[in-house]
């Protein structure tokens, strides 16, 4: 199974290689259209800002080729917000894969959240032997809305979208990399998508 | 609900983990790599990994020993001492580290949060300082508590955060190793200060003063070495504890 890492300069993508490793995966991280349309599983990671992102992500003219993909696609943290309509991060206009809005956290919370939060409301194969409540890893300042796409929710002052999928797109805003064995599960649950 | 995170602390000299009292007289505690893969095991949230010799005799931080241990984490994974550029912070987070704290040259040089902000996100960067109550005022101090500066801690924390620091790692160099607990009251001033979360470190003895420092110190996760690397307190039995005694942690 070919595996690709977009690369698109938005943080550090090596704890998500040594995640996949674990799992006998052995990754192409890669900016190269042709790699990227050739692979079976393609993971869209991130940590940074959205308005950089784009842009690289649009000297590369990688905006359309992520549009276009049918083999599954799994987003995450910024991925998975690159893959909305648009972010309120720069106000960028975003890959509009999944019809959803990207929102900063206001009020009296500490931004950004970091730490472990409970998913619940799982409805994606994603989650397959993950219990309603069970914790994964955070760090972001920005939010999806829950909608019709939303397919795990968290709770940080408001109720948020902690994943989301759309036809082949998957994307989750906690970092399963970095979420203990259950994060390595929905890593897994991934890579047996057919 | 998001939790209260527990985080062990490897402080690493030459290879090994080591512990001080007060930050001098460090005693060796163990191979870092077992002790990662058993904190792992017991739960732990978070894992910080501090280079203690790296501001002092300037020599490179183990990049081999980082990549064996984040080879084997599945948890976040923060790695400091003796960051000076974006150059470090690249080595540091390509041997799988997720953030990086800096303390010293931070001080030195302020623009550095911003400029490792600027290129990393602020998630990535996370801000430590050593501070010490002098006279009924909290002062920060460097080069691994050795140098007293002139900034009280709650100015440098505020600067800290608005140049880019996503979180605080706060040490008490009066409560550090005494095993007496937290410094409950600046961790409290600092944590209502600030907009990101903190980090309290210095003086775990017990469970009860984790508990007090995440509830009367209002403190988002609490670092701890030595009652963890020689077994006094399980991280099992310590998050037991504090879900008993209402505070959330991940279980």
């Amino acid at each position: 199974m070919k595996v690709v890492i977009i690369k698109y300069n938005a943080g550090n993508i090596c704890s998500l290689q040594f995640a996949l490793q674990r799992l006998g995966i052995t990754t192409t991280v890669t900016d190269d259209p042709c790699e990227i349309v050739s692979a079976d599983k393609i993971i869209f990671p991130g940590v940074g800002e959205a308005g950089t992102a784009m842009k690289y992500l649009k000297t590369k003219r990688l905006n359309y080729i992520i549009r276009s993909l049918t083999q599954p696609v799994l987003g995450i943290c910024l991925g998975m917000q690159l893959l909305c309509n648009s972010s309120e991060e720069g106000n960028t206009r975003c890959l509009g894969v999944i019809p959803q809005g990207v929102k900063k956290f206001r009020g009296t919370l500490k931004v950004p959240q970091v730490g472990w939060n409970s998913i619940c409301g799982l409805k994606s194969t994603l989650f397959q032997g993950i219990r309603e409540e069970e914790y994964m890893y955070f760090v972001h300042s920005y939010y999806v809305e829950p909608g019709e796409n939303t397919t795990a929710m968290t709770e940080y002052g408001i109720s948020f979208s902690a994943a989301l999928q759309k036809d082949n797109f998957y994307a989750t805003q906690f970092h399963p990399e970095k979420s203990g064995e259950k994060g390595q599960l929905i890593l897994q649950n991934f890579l047996n998508l057919t | 609900m998001l939790t209260k995170r527990i985080i062990p602390c490897l402080d690493i000299m030459s290879g090994r983990t080591v512990k001080g009292v007060n930050f001098i007289d460090v005693k060796d505690a163990g191979n870092p790599v077992d002790l990662a893969i058993q904190y792992v095991d017991q739960g732990a949230d978070e894992l910080v990994f501090l280079d203690i010799t790296a501001t002092l005799d300037k020599h490179v931080l183990l990049t081999g020993l980082i990549k064996q241990v984040a080879r084997h984490l599945t948890i976040p994974f923060t790695v400091g001492g003796g960051i000076n550029s974006v150059q470090d912070v690249s080595g540091l987070l390509n041997a799988g580290a997720d953030k990086v704290s800096v303390n010293t040259s931070a001080v030195n040089d302020p623009s550095l949060i911003e400029n490792l902000a600027g290129h990393f996100g602020n998630q990535c960067i996370v801000l430590a300082m050593d501070v010490k109550l002098e006279k009924d005022e909290w002062y920060v101090y460097t080069c691994g508590g050795r140098k007293k500066t002139r900034r009280r801690a709650i100015d440098w924390a505020r600067e800290a955060v608005e140049r880019g620091a996503g979180e605080i790692l706060l040490t008490s160099m009066n409560h550090d190793g005494t095993k007496n607990g937290f410094a409950i009251e600046i961790t409290r001033q600092i944590s209502e200060l600030v907009n990101v979360p903190v980090i309290a470190s210095g003086g775990a003895g017990s469970m009860e003063h984790f508990a007090e420092v995440f509830t009367d110190g209002k403190a988002d996760a609490a670092l701890a070495a030595s009652v963890f690397h020689y077994r006094e307190i399980r991280i099992p039995s310590l998050k037991k504890y504090l879900k008993d005694n209402f505070i959330n942690v991940r279980l």
